[in-house]
């Protein structure tokens, strides 16, 4: 009956419409979901998706959790733009974290103002730093980057399990995995009075901005966006190839390094081994639903926190299992890249293909 | 349109315009008022047209007149906005081109539509209805290939193919369709003349069996030699049609671009310039399967002289191309100097910042970022030379402005600064490319060929762009399989056969004869007539 039929060329405005066209097929699909688990489709729409709106303090938390996704999906779409494929932000994550831990507790009890601030640069180096391995041995041996970095990530959950387990373990906390509680000079300062939004999340503004700025402004941007549309006029042109690797998986490991700095600065107050909450991994959706744009990953990031949040909420009120909004999660990629397609196809009816003799 | 005469190729006896169409057979194809309107310009505007059975029809037009678009319409790449398309003689609305093909339409692109990572029989497959069992096919390319002097080996990626050898596989792989309507969009821009002389016996053959054929080129000793009739195009709009065989070159550009055909002025070349380009000694072992290893070859390029390379597509054009510009580079330094640098290790981008500039052959992808504005990609290799970037940061309104320039000084027909590369017409995208580079104002300039898919107005302008850079003391090398094109701006000329270069002659000292006997290895004292082994290529019988 239909058929797909090539565009002469991609659909500007299907680029940006088949987001919304992927929310609205979750959205149904989530009703399904909800039906089939034999919950009042109405009321599980409204604990999802409506409760994390409904005053104040719910949408502060929205914005909290909406903070390390937008530094996680900033600085892979960098990255993404130029066909490097980053997809251990999750590890960089927790190795930022780490290495943010490491200067808290290394000088406890400190009330300098200039504590944050080396925080947040250890955590951005300690990111890159696990970033700079797949990006050496891609350069250097030319290891596929997308399973160098993937299976970093678990040698980074290891890696933070033994500091937490181990050395960093605190001393008074009934032999729990986590380390003590950072000091006041060590922590996010509260942004709104009475909320756990912190300063963390002007970081990821400040952050976007930047990246923004870098993508479509900096003569360095233009090379990564050279190297991703034609390689070949990259080369031309002398931008080099190896270069580029390195500044896309620098970049996005220093800002997925920042995003775990924030949560353990913010939130969490102190390093445990369930610091990797999947940020990084959902980043990735992230970037690709806001069309490795700034301002689109800040919207999306906006409803990846909103699924977060739904996903609690629904645990709470529905008695359903939090795994719920990765169900989610996974949904909108799916349906994200099902309507991608239309980018580059257009539906169309099929006429009878006129007979030829 | 050259100032030597220089017999061509492509001339044929004219007794063939007699076995033309039967007049009053009915039109094959028959377009009706087609209109293609695109948001910055209106590419066709209600043009009529129909060809019959047996029918070679040219079309002709200026780098932007629509010709492309046209065509596109007709295999279902594009739709028309308006207009009305039969089919022997029944109203179709062809929706993509696997229905065109079904039909029995088949068409060689101006731009090349292969799969680069897929070797050359998995492309032909592609295109074959069914899944045809691929050894089997690599032996009918193999032979229809032999039959038609369209040498490939079927085995072969296509990312390592020069844009000749590229050209044989589309030309190749729509002929293995049977098509009953043949489209070709400059398919022999970048063929040698005795490629383009099998061409043609090959499309005479196929119109003599009734195929239909629709041929684009811009040269005209070639559509007088083939076409039995000739639509002009001249701003998208139908401005005439004529029979070839009565017109002149000279009259039928006129038809084309209203006025008289501009003229190149070449005076001689100023002697004992300092070297800008020396290759001595210069070995390279090609990174690509199946390429073409460079044995030692020397070359001396001076300040105002221009020295043109002639050579059968695949005989280490590319390689040397990416040697001398840098995008390959080797080992050691001293093979290659540029502005009496030693730079055989050094990276593109030093190289620019020595003095050179280049056009490569491959203008989308290569030359060009296809999804970029010409902002953008005048940013690409203009970045340093013109200051488009400061502190890191680009000036969005210089680089613009240079766009501008650039768009001005070549007269290239587009949207503006802002339009994508890929919107522009064939012709006009080389002369954006021509034009950023020659505008760079470089020391060594290296260009290959120079006037691919350009129209013969824009092609003068070009070679005379060239002329003049060499006579404000710039040394220019030219690539190309145009040996009249050589003939017509080169002060000197030497050959590359089978990765090795000839010495160079004055071009006033030697003939197309000569050369074209060179072009197949057999040069005084090269390895090849010492060995006295057959080469790739055929002497060139003129
Ligand atoms: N996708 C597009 N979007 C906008 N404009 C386009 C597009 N494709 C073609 N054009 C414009 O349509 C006009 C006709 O282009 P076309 O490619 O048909 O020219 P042509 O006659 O084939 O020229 P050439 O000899 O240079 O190949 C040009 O002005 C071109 O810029
Ligand atoms: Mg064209």
């Amino acid at each position: 009956m239909f058929e797909l039929e090539a565009r002469a060329e991609p659909s500007r405005l299907m680029s940006w419409l088949s987001p919304l066209l992927a929310v609205m097929l979750m959205l149904g699909g989530g009703v399904l979901v909800f039906w089939a688990l034999g919950k009042d489709p109405v009321e599980g729409f409204r604990v999802f998706f409506l409760n994390p709106l409904k005053d104040f303090y719910s949408l502060s938390e929205l914005l909290l959790k909406a903070t390390p996704l937008m530094l996680c999906a900033i600085g892979l779409a960098i990255g993404f733009r130029a066909n490097v494929w980053n997809i251990g932000a999750e590890g960089q994550f927790m190795l930022g974290a780490a290495a943010a831990t490491g200067v808290a507790l290394y000088f406890d009890g400190s009330d300098s103002s200039l504590l944050l601030p080396v925080m947040i640069v250890a955590g951005a180096l300690g990111g890159a730093a696990w970033a700079a391995i797949p990006a050496l041995l891609r350069t250097r041996f030319n290891a596929n980057e997308i399973l160098v970095s993937l299976m970093l990530v678990y040698v980074a959950q290891l890696f933070v399990s033994w500091l937490v387990f181990g050395p960093w373990k605190d001393p008074d906390g009934f032999n729990f995995p986590q380390t003590r509680m950072f000091g006041d000079a060590a922590l996010m300062p509260a942004l709104l009075e009475g909320t756990r939004l912190h300063y963390g999340f002007l970081l990821a503004i400040a952050v976007l901005i930047a990246g923004h700025a870098f993508m479509n402004r900096s003569f360095a941007g233009f090379r990564m966006r050279v190297a991703g549309a034609a390689p070949d006029a990259a080369r031309y042109a002398g931008f080099s190839a190896a270069r580029m690797i390195w500044v896309g998986l620098l970049l996005g490991g220093a800002a997925a390094g920042m995003a775990g700095m924030a949560e353990v600065a913010g939130p969490m107050g102190q390093l445990t081994d369930k610091v990797g909450s999947g940020y990084g991994f959902a980043a990735i959706i992230v970037a690709f639903v806001g069309r490795l744009n700034a301002f689109g990953i800040f919207l999306a990031s906006l409803l990846m926190a909103l699924l977060y949040i739904g996903g609690e909420q629904a645990q709470q009120y529905l008695n359903l299992p939090s795994s719920i909004s990765m169900v989610f999660q996974g949904m909108l990629l799916f349906f994200l890249l099902g309507a991608d397609v239309f980018i580059n196809y257009r539906l169309r009816l099929r006429r009878r293909a006129p007979r030829s003799h | 349109m050259s100032q030597r005469s220089v017999p061509s190729a492509a001339s044929a006896p004219p007794a063939l315009h007699h076995a033309g169409p039967d007049p009053g057979a009915p039109p094959r194809l028959q377009l009706k008022g087609i209109s293609k309107v695109y948001p910055t310009v209106v590419a066709n505007d209600r043009v009529d047209l129909a060809v019959r059975p047996g029918e070679i029809r040219a079309i002709l037009g200026e780098n932007g007149a629509g010709k492309s678009t046209l065509m596109k319409i007709i295999y279902g790449v594009t739709h028309a906005s308006a207009g009305q398309m039969l089919w022997e003689g029944r109203e179709v609305q062809v929706a993509n081109p696997a229905h065109a093909r079904r039909l029995g339409i088949g068409m060689v692109f101006q731009h090349f539509s292969l799969f680069e990572t897929l070797s050359v029989v998995e492309n032909v497959a592609l295109a074959l209805p069914g899944r045809p069992a691929l050894g089997e096919l690599a032996q009918r390319i193999s032979e229809v290939s032999e039959r038609y002097g369209l040498p490939i080996d079927p085995r072969r990626h296509v990312h390592a193919l020069s844009v000749g050898e590229r050209q044989r596989v589309e030309i190749i792989r729509c002929l293995l369709q049977n098509p009953r309507l043949l489209i070709m969009d400059e398919p022999t821009s970048v063929l040698t003349p005795q490629a383009v002389k099998k061409l043609f016996e090959t499309l005479r053959q196929l119109a003599a069996e009734g195929c239909s054929i629709l041929y684009i080129s811009h040269k005209l000793d070639e559509i007088q030699a083939l076409c039995h009739t000739a639509t002009v195009l001249r701003g998208g709009k139908l401005s005439g049609e004529c029979i070839p065989a009565e017109e002149t070159p000279q009259s039928m550009a006129r038809l084309m671009i209203g006025k008289e055909l501009p003229h190149c002025e070449h005076s001689a070349a100023q002697a004992g310039g300092e070297v800008r380009l020396s290759l001595a000694g210069l070995s390279h072992a090609s990174l690509t399967p199946f390429g073409t290893d460079l044995k030692d070859i020397h070359l001396d390029v001076r300040a105002g002289e221009i020295v043109g390379i002639a050579g059968v597509s695949g005989n280490g054009q590319q390689e040397l191309l990416r040697v001398i510009s840098g995008e390959e580079t080797l080992a050691e330094k001293f093979p290659v100097h540029i502005c009496g640098v030693e730079a055989g290790s050094l990276r593109p981008g030093a190289r620019r910042r020595l003095g050179l500039t280049f056009v490569p052959e491959e203008r989308l992808g290569r030359g060009a970022v296809p999804d970029l504005s010409l902002t953008d990609n005048a940013l690409l290799t203009a970045a340093r030379g013109q200051q488009l970037v400061t502190g890191g940061f680009v000036r969005f309104g210089r680089a613009r402005a240079f766009a501008e320039r650039c768009i001005a000084a070549f007269n290239v027909k587009c949207g503006g600064p802002g339009a994508a590369a890929k919107s522009l017409s064939g012709g006009n995208l080389q002369k954006f490319i021509v034009g950023r580079e020659i505008l760079q104002a470089p020391r060594l300039f290296v260009c290959a060929q120079p006037t691919w898919g350009v129209d013969v107005g824009a092609a003068a302008f070009i070679r005379q762009s060239i002329i003049d850079l060499r006579d404000r003391g710039c040394a220019v090398l030219v690539i190309s399989e145009e040996l009249d094109e050589l003939f017509e701006i080169c002060d000197r000329i030497a050959v590359i056969a089978k990765g090795r270069l000839s010495p160079s002659r004055p071009a006033g000292e030697t003939s197309v004869e000569d050369i074209g006997v060179w072009m197949s290895g057999l040069w005084p004292g090269s390895a090849l007539m010492q060995a006295a082994t057959p080469a790739y290529a055929e002497p060139l019988d003129v």
